[in-house]
């Protein structure tokens, strides 16, 4: 892990800018330190040498302590607009990139875990900028501040200071290097832990089916115990880490302390740069042990970025940039040996697949269940790319052509169509912004859906309808397109024999081409030609 | 503390408060070696500059040493100590719940979504960990640490202690105060937006493939970053009051340190002493300064155990008869004008229904129509309001939740498989079960072939929530389990929900095959999944 993530800058202009103003704050903030302490052995000094009047030093301090307040909050203010602005910059970004790499690399677990991203790992953030970078600036500045002023007074304590604070980084690199297979072993035993509590907890009630579940409670204390005693045996060295930062700070201070001590016996050395040493050095220290400690307190907020930029650097695929692509209503649609491989998994989803579709055909798709009915709509639609064959329409490929162009040749009914809050006519209309309230109407009367009102609201994820009315919902939302071909993944399943017979000579109607995914005869026999998808024996489910 | 919410849930044993106490008594003498250690330096060095013996100075220059290493000595027992104790709170609290959730589960958590609320109970457990090592212990570390510097302050010179007692006051009370409010002020305002946005992030992904397809993306990013801006622009003006309990705090220590400069130059004291007054205040700057933080925290943890709480303090929704009956030797359900309902609504009101023993019957009806809920009546999970359920003739209120369900099974549409082996998950139902008798039901459930084909056989490992299955494997895999327990009776409740049709289909065919003469109730809104020699006797709940 990186203290400073360039990425970050480079993708978020708030936060470089907010760089920039913590510079000027940290370096304000160091000046007003050294101030405050020179006032503070001023003040002390005059006061036990000759018994000074110290009205003067009491205003100055009042000022600096004013100054150091305002600054302390106005990098707060700073830092928490910076941070607002930079996780909305990221979380656009992320969106429309997920976006653009398509439905097949956002599918599954991902997909979850790119809802969690931006939703709650995002703000994990927040203390990366209220508190780590704020710290990371100041443990650059003030130091060196301190150090440069107290040489100007002491040497040796200076130089005390100077040997022993790049101690710090160093002591704290070997020994986190040291210990870290003991931390990666506790953070594991504190994972099984969690686990195993998440997984009795959501299974009880299937555990109390089967009459095991009053066990459990003692399970629970007995599994935490075993991995309490093993995660404590690791902590102790784990700990090692901030004990020696803590003990090298503390055991530096003490000897400053006792040196200029000494040197004042011996006459060496005046009470008041004394005093101005005592108080500095412990500041010397004190923003590299805030560090580390914001340092851990901002790991989520680190982890979510880097999650951020594996997606956004996760390449968009290559297509090409041609706009002019022949029209489907008069030119042939042809798959040529298509065979495409999901990542992570060794079976191919599709195999050596050929297909021709004719003008005005309605062709069904057929075959069992996996053998990748569904991934032959994917690749025309360019939600997954070929890992060998080819596409082609008119004597060009399909990834000659700009993807947005492309796609204008089809209207696709998904197998679980993804409905989006608002009205009927909304999620109509995704389909052709500009249509009107008739042409609506007439699509949602094509899909057999006449009886939803336009402005009825479907709720989210298009609970509020039945699974048969989001369907046909769906429907006319391809029909309202005027998209050449209609690409239909199993579009009756859920409507009884009557209303899917309506459908299918809705379709019809429209003249357009068809290809579509069915298991019902019906529907098959409906078809001009079926095309069996694959023929892979497969066993069980 | 004993007001909060939850807190009964997250109580320490009494072992455990010795450690705390040993945390608590850790922590104040590292805090304690700071501050010690500033001041020893003060009075030493303002001694020297009189030129002194040396040897007068021995004392305080061993002492100033020792401070030096006491505080990194005490701080790393504190945090032994305070992790060991948080871990001991955290692994009886998790016991607790577990004990509680077993009571009330699955009937006494209402709503849709229980596999989510049960997951967001786990996160809000770990808040436990929070309170003690980020919370009370720091805060009772500084407020002991900053009493008994002020206590030495007022043995010095009592107007500059006194002074310092009131920056302390302000920095233990206002201080956590003002963050804790600004902190909960931000969160209100910023809340509805965030909601928004989190919706509408999640509909875009949900429905990314509908998008792409009608080359829709720059509409909807329009729409999300509207939301988006609305979000960022709360976020902007709740920063002004963000950083006031920390900006508060430094004039506190400020203000502590110039009251022992104007009140000591004036008083009878020597200059060593004069010194300590001065800079001691400094030191508490550190020692303090945790307290905004856990202020901040504080909000979070009390909302986690809230949330725990509330959930664990659900009435139990059965009542164990005092003397349950014997089990009967009938095996025929009835249900007689059966009243269910959560809160004030009635899910279910008059059912009546007659299942004899070895029935086939399909209860169909659509979401929200009560379908779950007569599955957890005829479980046990839940008692009805009024009217009955018979088993064998005798009332299932008179015998025991485990003695219904040694003969009732149940198969859900999100059946739990736990992230073990297929060996495990299936010794679950009948623990010591020959593996002739595992595999004589994965077989019957169609999934034999399936786990002979991988390479580990019955010692596969599932994954999480069964992750490394299929959706239909996952089905089969809860269906070879009830099979193995051999319930009269078997409830399947949505059991296609989750699997494409052809597969669902496939997977009901199966399990009527499977059931032989068992009763078998299922409980669907998909009646055309289910074969037709089976769908003799159906009956629509509306």
């Amino acid at each position: 892990m990186k203290p400073l993530d360039p990425r970050l800058l480079r993708r978020a202009r708030a936060a470089r800018a907010f760089l920039v103003a913590s510079v000027v704050i940290g370096v304000a903030s160091g000046a007003l330190i050294v101030v405050q302490a020179v006032l503070l052995a001023r003040g002390i000094a005059g006061v036990v040498l000759h018994g000074a009047d110290v009205t003067g030093v009491v205003w100055a301090l009042a000022a600096v302590v004013a100054g150091r307040a305002a600054l302390l909050w106005l990098q707060e203010v700073v830092a928490q607009r910076a941070a607002a602005a930079v996780k909305s910059t990221l979380r656009r970004q992320v969106l429309e990139h997920a976006l653009k790499l398509g439905p097949v690399w956002l599918s599954g677990e991902r997909s979850s875990a790119l809802t969690t991203l931006l939703t709650k790992g995002l703000d994990d953030l927040d203390p990366y900028f209220a508190r780590y970078l704020p710290q990371l600036v100041l443990a650059a500045t003030v130091p060196a501040g301190v150090v440069g002023w107290m040489a100007t007074g002491d040497l040796i304590a200076a130089g005390t200071v100077l040997v022993t604070l790049p101690l710090i980084p160093i002591f704290m690199a070997l020994i986190g290097w040291a210990t870290q297979a003991h931390s990666r072993r506790r953070q594991r035993a504190l994972g099984v832990l969690a686990h195993h509590f998440t997984d009795v907890v959501t299974g009880l009630p299937t555990l109390k089916l089967f009459g095991r579940a009053k066990a459990q409670e003692d399970a629970v204390r007995r599994v935490t115990d075993r991995h309490r005693v093993a995660s404590m045996s690791s902590l102790r060295v784990a700990f090692l880490s901030s004990f020696a930062l803590e003990l090298l700070a503390s055991i530096s201070v003490a000897l400053v302390a006792v040196g200029v001590g000494l040197r004042l016996i011996n006459g060496h050395l005046g009470l008041e740069t004394a005093l101005m040493v005592l108080i500095l050095a412990p500041e010397a220290y004190l923003p590299l042990r805030q560090v580390g400690m914001q340092f851990h307190a901002s790991a989520d907020g680190v982890a979510a970025s880097e999650e951020v930029f594996r997606v956004l650097e996760t390449p968009l695929p290559e297509r090409g940039a041609r706009i002019d692509v022949p029209d489907l209503r008069t030119n042939t649609l042809q798959l040529y040996d298509v065979t495409v491989r999901y990542p992570g998994r060794a079976e191919p989803a599709l195999e050596g697949f050929d297909l021709e579709v004719r003008p005005g055909e309605v062709v069904a798709l057929t075959g069992a269940s996996g053998a990748g009915k569904s991934t032959v709509l994917s690749v025309l639609l360019g939600f997954v790319a070929p890992e060998r064959g080819v596409v082609v329409v008119g004597g060009s490929a399909a990834d000659e052509f700009e993807p947005t162009e492309w796609r204008r040749q089809f209207a696709w009914v998904p197998q679980r169509p993804g409905l989006r809050m608002g009205t009927v006519a909304d999620n109509v209309r995704l389909g052709r912004p500009a249509a009107s309230d008739d042409e609506v109407r007439l699509a949602l009367l094509a899909a057999g859906a006449s009886e939803l009102e336009l402005d009825k609201a479907v709720g989210e994820r298009g609970q509020l309808l039945s699974g048969g009315q989001q369907r046909r919902v769906a429907l006319a939302r391809a029909l309202v397109t005027d998209a050449p071909v209609l690409l239909l993944d199993e579009p009756t399943a859920g409507l009884d024999a009557e209303a899917e017979a309506a459908v299918v000579a809705g379709l019809r109607a429209t003249g357009r081409t068809v290809l579509m995914v069915a298991h019902r005869p019906a529907l098959i026999a409906a078809a001009d030609r079926a095309v069996v998808v694959g023929s892979r024996e497969l066993v069980s489910v | 503390m004993r007001g909060m919410k939850g807190w009964e849930l997250v109580r320490p044993e009494g072992r455990v408060w010795w450690r705390l106490v040993l945390a608590l008594v850790a922590g104040v003498a590292a805090s304690g070696s700071a501050v010690a250690l500033l001041a020893t330096s003060a009075w030493l060095i303002t001694t020297a500059a009189a030129q002194p013996p040396v040897l007068i100075l021995l004392v305080p220059i061993v002492a100033v040493r020792a401070f030096g290493v006491g505080r990194g000595v005490f701080r790393y027992v504190e945090r032994l100590a305070g992790h060991d104790a948080a871990y001991r709170v955290l692994g009886e609290t998790r016991a607790r719940i577990t004990g509680r959730l077993e009571r009330i589960a699955p009937g006494g958590l209402s709503g849709r979504r229980q596999g989510d609320l049960l997951a967001r109970l786990v996160l809000d457990v770990d808040a436990v960990l929070d309170l003690w090592l980020r919370v009370l212990l720091p805060v009772a570390v500084a407020a002991v640490t900053a009493f008994a510097t002020v206590v030495l302050l007022v043995l010095l010179l009592p107007t500059a202690g006194v002074a310092v007692a009131v920056a302390v006051l302000i920095a233990c009370t206002i201080v956590p105060w003002l963050t804790a409010w600004t902190a909960a002020r931000a969160e209100r305002r910023i809340a509805g937006e965030r909601g928004e946005v989190a919706a509408a992030a999640t509909e875009t992904l949900l429905t990314a493939g509908d998008i792409v397809a009608f080359n829709a993306v720059d509409d909807v990013m329009a729409a999300f970053s509207a939301h988006d801006d609305r979000l960022a622009a709360a976020e902007r003006r709740s920063a002004w009051s963000a950083g006031l309990g920390g900006a508060l705090l430094v004039l506190c220590v400020g203000g502590a340190s110039i009251a022992g400069l104007v009140l000591g130059s004036t008083a009878n004291i020597t200059g060593a002493v004069f010194a300590v007054l001065v800079l001691t205040p400094l030191a508490l700057a550190d020692v303090l300064g945790g307290i905004p933080a856990a202020a901040q925290l504080v909000i979070r943890v009390r909302a986690a155990l809230g949330r725990v709480q509330e959930l664990v303090d659900a009435p139990e929704p059965v009542r164990e008869p005092a003397m349950p009956v014997a089990l009967p030797q009938g095996r025929g359900l009835e249900v007689k004008q059966l009243r269910v309902g959560y809160g004030e609504d009635d899910v279910l009101a008059g059912l009546s229904l007659d299942m004899p023993a070895g029935s086939r019957v399909v209860i169909t009806g659509a979401s929200g129509s009560g379908k779950s809920t007569l599955a957890s009546v005829l479980l046990r999970f839940l008692e009805p309001r009024s009217g009955e359920v018979l088993l064998g003739g005798v009332d299932l209120a008179s015998l025991e939740g485990d003695q219904v369900r040694s003969v009732v099974g149940l198969l859900t549409q999100e059946s739990h498989v736990f992230d073990t082996t297929i060996r495990e998950n299936l010794l679950l139902a009948k623990p010591g079960a020959s593996d002739l008798r595992l595999w004589r039901a994965l077989y019957l459930a169609r999934l034999g072939v399936f786990v002979e084909g991988l390479p580990d056989g019955l010692d596969t490992m599932v994954g999480e929530h069964g992750a490394r299955l299929s959706g239909g494997e996952r089905q089969r895999l809860a269906f070879a389990r009830l099979l193995l327990a051999d319930r009269d009776v078997l409830v399947l409740d949505e059991p296609t929900e989750h699997l494409d049709e052809e597969t669902g289909r496939a997977l009901l065919a199966d399990l009527f095959a499977a059931a032989g003469k068992r009763t078998v109730v299922l409980l669907t809104h998909r009646p055309d999944l289910v074969p037709a020699h089976a769908r003799r006797q159906t009956m629509n709940l509306t």
